[in-house]
């Protein structure tokens, strides 16, 4: 069972003309994403790699239903993006790179808000926010803090709470373990593996981390200004570009390297 | 279209949004509860702004004017609370993408499965609630401080006037709550000039019958107008709800008008900042 279908998807953004100054200065379209066609099966993890600017992000907020297209289209289990946000909304939820929470507010009451927004009263919450905070190892203790005293590594992991409690058949991430330390980073993975085992979600992984992309996903993707360029299991793409290690295989297909800046600057808005 | 994953997450219902909207209230009292001594600051903001406005009766009286000073003290009084009570619903209404934003969680709330109409009917139930419980004290505190006594108020009327013009502040106040989503760094301020010119077309201090002619006309497209002279009435003249009635169903007109309007123009706004780009933290 298809769980995306993505079709030649496209998305601009109007940016000023940065060459001319004053009041009036030009817009113009800037291809954030452009012919992006592909699908993922219910139950895979596809990450996608690119460096800041590839278009990563808009492709994850198109399919938050944060954006609209500009062209093409995308579906989640059947139910169009753009024409029925509402059907996608129940299936979807994400984890990006900033935790994002009402920082005043302690983990139970910003899990009860999130909670309610998909239907789930005080009854049910009130016995599944401690269960699914303890199964993310967030300490029990601690739920009643505010956020703004928890580390980076904590929020991280309420983050992932808060996805996994509206039970997503389609999870986003984008970038959730940038920024992490490397033992909060593991724990984040491994609970990620462990969603996927255990609640059968489907996975869309937008990613810096070549390992991260390699350890969890069962197909890779790199996306380079906007396009699409390949996507195929990470053995497959090594043999493809007849690479060592999936950044020889990166470099390879972008021509650039990863950890490269990309230096057309007009792109770095989209990340 | 193909089947769906599961049954419980496709089950729309009635009860699904009225749990969307107790969160949406829940969330705003938690964080009262968490802002409780910047509630305290400006409380402590409104009164010193209001009894400005009080003084300003015994000021007169004190160089000569000729007044009934206690019918002036209450009508100043009712202008200054019905300004803060109104300042209330729209801040809070702004507050849906405003305060999301400056979180960093607007992405998440404007992502989820919940009608806007119930999101925002939420956050202008709570400002409501809220905005009524603080205007009472501040009423209560400068009437005290005052000694006016209210011989002839029927507070019944004044509060059904209240509550009937709240619904046309809340669909105003949809329509400022947009601009922070169409302009991240301004749109807050701009709900403010809005209520700044609603109010001093309104006759917030004075009668209607002293602004100029062009003012006058659109003095009568406010809800504003309606509620403090009805709210005037009915506290200074004990006016019951069949003497307000002249009051009253202009505002129900403008209320059902001014909601239907605001959650479209807050629709428009939100399918621009979703073409744009707009709808993200960062602006």
């Amino acid at each position: 069972m298809v769980a995306v279908e993505v079709h030649n998807l496209r998305k601009d953004f109007l940016r000023r003309d940065a060459t001319r100054t004053g009041l009036w200065r030009k817009r113009r379209r800037v291809p954030a994403l452009e012919g992006v066609s592909f699908t993922v099966e219910r139950g895979e993890c596809v990450a996608i790699l690119g460096q800041n600017g590839s278009g990563k992000s808009t492709l994850v907020r198109l399919l938050s239903t944060l954006l609209l297209n500009d062209g093409g289209t995308a579906e989640v289990f059947g139910y169009d993006v753009f024409k029925e946000p509402r059907a996608v909304q129940r299936l979807v939820n994400r984890v990006s790179v900033e935790a994002s929470f009402f920082k005043k507010m302690s983990s139970e009451e910003n899990l009860a808000y999130a909670a309610r927004f998909y239907g789930m009263g005080p009854s049910e919450t009130k016995t599944k926010i401690p269960e699914i905070l303890g199964r993310v190892g967030f300490p029990s203790d601690r739920k009643h803090e505010g956020m703004e005293h928890l580390s980076r590594g904590m929020q991280q992991k309420v983050a992932l709470a808060r996805a996994l409690l509206t039970s997503p058949v389609l999870l986003l991430l984008d970038e959730p373990t940038t920024g992490l330390d490397p033992r909060s980073k593991l724990e984040v993975q491994n609970f990620i593996r462990e969603i996927r085992a255990a609640h059968d979600a489907t996975i869309l992984l937008c990613t810096h981390d070549l390992d991260e992309a390699e350890l969890l996903s069962d197909r890779v993707g790199i996306l380079d200004r906007g396009k699409l360029i390949a996507l195929a299991p990470s053995d497959e793409l090594k043999e493809m570009y007849d690479a060592e290690t999936l950044e020889e295989a990166f470099f390879a297909a972008t021509g650039r390297a990863f950890e490269e800046e990309d230096h057309d600057l007009e792109r770095g808005v989209f990340a | 279209m193909s089947t769906m994953p599961g049954p419980a997450v496709m089950r729309g219902s009635l009860r699904h949004e009225l749990i969307g909207l107790r969160g949406v209230v829940e969330r705003n009292a938690y964080l009262i509860k968490r802002y409780a001594w910047w509630e305290l600051a400006f409380f402590i903001w409104s009164l010193a702004n209001s009894l400005t406005i009080v003084f300003i009766a015994k000021g007169v009286e004190a160089t000569g004017g000729q007044i009934n000073l206690e019918q002036a003290q209450t009508s100043l009084l009712i202008g200054a609370v019905i300004w803060s009570y109104l300042g209330i619903v729209f801040e809070i209404l702004t507050e849906t993408v405003a305060w999301e934003r400056w979180e960093g969680t607007i992405e998440y709330t404007f992502m989820a499965p919940l009608a806007r109409s119930v999101h925002l009917i939420g956050m202008g139930l709570f400002a409501v609630i809220y905005g009524v419980i603080r205007s009472a004290l501040l009423f209560t505190v400068i009437a005290v401080m005052f000694s006016i006594h209210f011989h002839n108020a029927d507070f019944f009327s004044a509060l059904l006037i209240l509550a009937i013009a709240s619904v046309s502040f809340i669909g105003i106040g949809m329509m400022t709550a947009v601009l922070p989503l169409i302009s991240p760094e301004k749109g807050m301020q701009l709900g403010f000039i809005a209520q700044g010119v609603l109010l001093v077309v309104s006759g917030v201090y004075y009668p209607v019958s002293v602004l100029p002619g062009w003012m006058q006309w659109i003095s009568k497209i406010s809800p504003a107008t309606y509620a403090l002279r009805g709210i005037r009435s009915a506290i200074l003249e004990h006016a019951s709800v069949v003497a307000v009635w002249d009051d009253i169903w202009p505002l129900l007109v403008i209320g059902v008008v001014a909601v239907p309007l605001g959650l479209w123009t807050f629709k428009a706004g939100e399918v621009y900042a979703k073409k744009h780009g707009k709808l993200k933290r960062s602006g």
